[in-house]
């Protein structure tokens, strides 16, 4: 361990909302140059302390020095001035303005009381060049893809010259070629002698870019490693404070009967053609591909969320091909979304009204209905899928997985026969993970067939029986399960 | 202990959940008659009580339907027109064509609520903005009303249909009045006890997230607009009845008066939460002040500075309470 004093340092702190506390009294020093994964399953308070850190959120006890000196920053400006860089989970940028202003928005580069366009660019510019990347500073930020945002983000902070750079969950959008140039950028950065704190549900990736690994539970700093090298197992172990007997569960054995096939599915803007495959009763079938393969477009068509231009669907030899996600739903297809805030369920709504969404039309007598029933409705549901949280509580104020839960249940509670889920597992901790996996093996048990797509190739590989890999919108091949391997999936995927 | 409170008030059923979200104007009306009870010897009286009912009519049931657009995260900027479009169609259907009152009621209602058919269709099949839709039907709407008399107004209608506002039946109900409650009642428990009434607070929540859940959301928006399209041509009969006249120039800037009840009445602009147990006491409160500042003598150009100081009032407390 390094013997240089701490840029940061927390001592005893303490964060209450009301009467939860959600920070019990948290020790951690910061050094120079050094990676400090950050990991615990979601709650476990890694965010709050992060936004500690950052200024975001005030703590109710306990204190931190910075370089020496006590440091209570009231706002995440006071942080920045400081010298702290916070990359959130969510991209926070402005879709509408150009890559320069996204990167000094709220701190333009002033010339004789005028915005230095010129120099605003010509910094934008050297950032997107540290980070390896070819865009143009002037583009805007609308279109850009996911990944190449939160680099954008990233050369934001790069920008600032912050001494200390927390990044949450950086690599969730990013594909492996955009991930080894941030780490590349990381290592550049710890040779400069910048503080990371770095917060990822990635565990493989954490072995390659972390000097040491603190890891939280329930609001407390559980366990700490002096080395990045610590076997997935021993730290999920601590991070879900029990032994793991497995990451995937068994698969069930698939029957014979198809219960969905899709025949020359195509879109009309291109992003997939001819696509065709079968999934039989009772089977999980993976989709595979790069980010763009057209793997979410897809699905999002087999549900009716988004239009197709040619070929059919069909649910046990009848044409269903779906124009909307009502008529989808009404053959008993239905999609849990890529994007659970934005697709899968309205934030500031409880949860018994979340589940009650999807099923109003059970849950009403000729038309009425009460909130009272909603709620008696969503409660069975609750507890069935283990969700924590009561049901008049926001979904807002859920946990990834637990709204996934939520999403879930609202539509297992329609008895559908085609279950698509699209990254189920995406910003959702390990523990929580698993109890996903196993929610998708009851479906395939009880005879459901199930579509799993994941840009994370050890889950689709660990949940599936045969496996689609898609690129560049073509089918590029179907594996079975014993012939699928992160080798052949992958080279299928980049022909 | 926050808890508890909640869960009981789940319990109380009927239609006071409907005011849950809405004590903070529910306060702010107690604490304004109170005030005025005190302020002056004119305002705690029924007979008072009865004008102010009689004032807050027409606002009262157009928003009703405001409240159902701006629940889904829409707006309607066109419901003033609209009420004087529906008031000319009468006035021309009655008293030029002769056509019975009996069916130049409904025909009015209907042309009424064709405004709100074109605003839902300009904006769930040509993706026209709420904001830019309805405010062109508010030009379109107020043009034709003009054009039907070339901006003159029209009178000479039966006895019984000015008696409808004055009439008070059982000493205290004129019709008027009893629409308006009709209408509150049968939104209050459409909003809260109808399928058709929950999906709005799921497209006003997030309308991607509703359209994936299987709900029609273009059918309900549409729905949406004919029918606060239908209320302000409604709200158009009562002023009619009220004034034993209809003019094309009625209704201008009424559209706001009804967006400033809603909003005081605790509804989001943005979507998704409130409802018309807010908005009918955000009528209350906007018919209560404009009486009690009369009773006080208060200019009524003062009235609207007053009047703007309370929606922000109303708007901020709100906000604050939320981020507590």
């Amino acid at each position: 361990m390094t013997t240089r004093s701490p840029i940061l340092s927390l001592r005893g702190i303490q964060k209450s909302y009301g009467p939860v506390k959600v920070l019990h009294g948290v020790d951690l020093d910061i050094h120079p140059g050094e990676v400090v994964a950050l990991l615990g399953e979601n709650g476990a308070g890694k965010s709050t302390l992060s936004n500690i850190i950052s200024g975001t959120v005030q703590p109710s006890a306990g204190e931190m020095t910075w370089l020496g000196k006590p440091y209570a920053p009231a706002n995440p400006r006071a942080a920045m001035d400081e010298g702290v860089g916070m990359i959130h989970q969510e991209l926070k940028l402005l879709p509408k303005l150009s890559i320069a202003e996204n990167v000094f928005v709220g701190r333009y580069p002033m010339k004789a009381g005028r915005i230095d366009r010129k120099a605003m660019e010509e910094r934008a510019r050297s950032g997107l060049k540290r980070l390896g990347l070819d865009i143009s500073p002037d583009r805007l930020v609308e279109g850009l893809s996911t990944g190449k945002q939160q680099l954008i983000e990233i050369a934001k902070a790069l920008t600032l010259n912050a001494r200390l750079l927390i990044l949450d969950e950086p690599t969730a959008a990013l594909g492996g070629e955009e991930t080894q140039l941030l780490f590349q950028q990381i290592e550049r950065l710890k040779a400069d002698g910048v503080g990371i704190v770095y917060i990822s549900h990635r565990l493989e990736e954490i072995r390659q870019i972390a000097d040491r690994i603190v890891v939280m539970r329930d609001g407390a700093k559980v366990q700490e490693f002096d080395s990045g090298d610590v076997p997935v197992r021993t730290i999920v172990e601590a991070m879900v404070g029990r032994s793991l007997e497995r990451m995937f569960p068994t698969l069930p054995a698939p029957t014979d009967e198809v219960t969905l096939e899709v025949r020359n599915l195509s879109s009309p803007s291109n992003t997939f053609r001819n696509i065709s495959f079968s999934v039989r009763k009772g089977e999980v079938f993976g989709i595979a591909g790069l980010m763009g393969a057209g793997r979410t477009e897809l699905v999002r068509a087999i549900t009716g969320a988004d239009p197709i231009s040619g070929g059919e669907v069909l649910l046990r030899g009848k044409a269903v091909t779906p124009r909307s996600p009502i008529d989808a739903i009404r053959n008993g297809i239905v999609l849990v979304p890529e994007d659970r805030k934005l697709q899968g369920v309205v934030l500031e709504h409880s949860i018994a009204e979340n589940i009650g969404y999807a099923n109003l039309g059970e849950i009403s007598r000729n038309g009425w209905l009460s909130s009272r029933r909603i709620r008696e409705f969503a409660e069975d549901y609750i507890t069935r899928f283990g969700v924590k949280g009561r049901g008049g509580q926001n979904a807002g104020e859920l946990s990834g997985g637990n709204q996934q839960k939520v999403v879930l249940a609202k539509w297992l509670a329609r008895k559908p026969q085609v279950v698509v889920l699209d990254e189920p597992t995406r910003g959702i901790d390990v523990g929580a993970r698993s109890s996903i996996y196993d929610l998708i093996m009851d479906l395939a048990r009880a005879g459901v067939a199930v579509i799993v797509v994941s840009s994370d190739l050890e889950e689709v590989l660990g949940v599936s029986s045969r496996i689609m890999v898609m690129a560049q919108g073509r089918q590029a091949g179907i594996l079975d399960r014993a012939d699928a391997n992160d080798v052949s999936v992958m080279e299928l995927a980049t022909i | 202990m926050l808890v508890a409170a909640k869960e009981k008030q789940g319990i109380v059923g009927g239609l006071l959940p409907s005011l849950r979200g809405a004590t903070g104007p529910l306060i702010g009306l107690i604490v304004l008659c109170l005030f005025l009870t005190f302020a002056t010897d004119k305002f705690l009286s029924i007979r008072n009580f009865l004008n102010v009912l009689d004032q807050i009519t027409v606002l009262g049931v157009m928003a009703v339907g405001m409240t159902l657009v701006i629940l889904i995260g829409g707006i309607d900027l066109a419901v003033g027109s609209v009420m004087a479009l529906a008031m000319m169609v009468l006035g021309y259907l009655h008293v030029v064509a002769g056509v019975p009152m009996g069916l130049a009621i409904p025909l009015a209602l209907l042309v009424a609520s064709l405004n709100g058919l074109v605003a839902g269709l300009l904006i769930t099949r040509f993706n026209v903005p709420a904001f830019i839709a309805t405010l062109a039907m508010m030009s379109i709407a107020r043009g034709l009303a003009n054009m039907i008399t070339d901006g003159q107004q029209i009178i000479g209608f039966p006895t019984w249909f000015n008696m409808m506002a004055i009439v008070r039946f059982g000493g205290f109900l004129t019709l008027t009045v009893a629409v308006m409650v009709v209408v509150f009642i049968v939104g209050l428990l459409y909003q809260r006890y109808r399928h058709g009434g929950r999906v709005l607070y799921a497209i006003g929540g997030n309308a991607e997230v509703a359209r994936l859940a299987g709900i029609n959301v273009q059918r309900a928006t549409v729905l949406v607009y004919v029918v606060c399209s239908f209320l302000a041509g409604l709200a158009g009969m009562v002023l009619a009845a009220r004034l034993d006249s209809v003019q094309p120039s009625s209704g201008v800037s009424y559209e706001l008066d009804a967006i400033a009840a809603v909003v005081i009445g605790g509804t989001s602009l943005s979507g998704g939460t409130g409802g018309i147990g807010g908005t009918i006491i955000g009528v209350l409160i906007i018919g209560v002040l404009r009486n009690g500042l009369n009773l006080l003598s208060v200019s009524p150009f003062m009235q609207q500075v007053i009047i703007g100081a309370v929606i922000v009032l109303a708007v901020t407390a709100e906000t604050y309470r939320k981020r507590k």
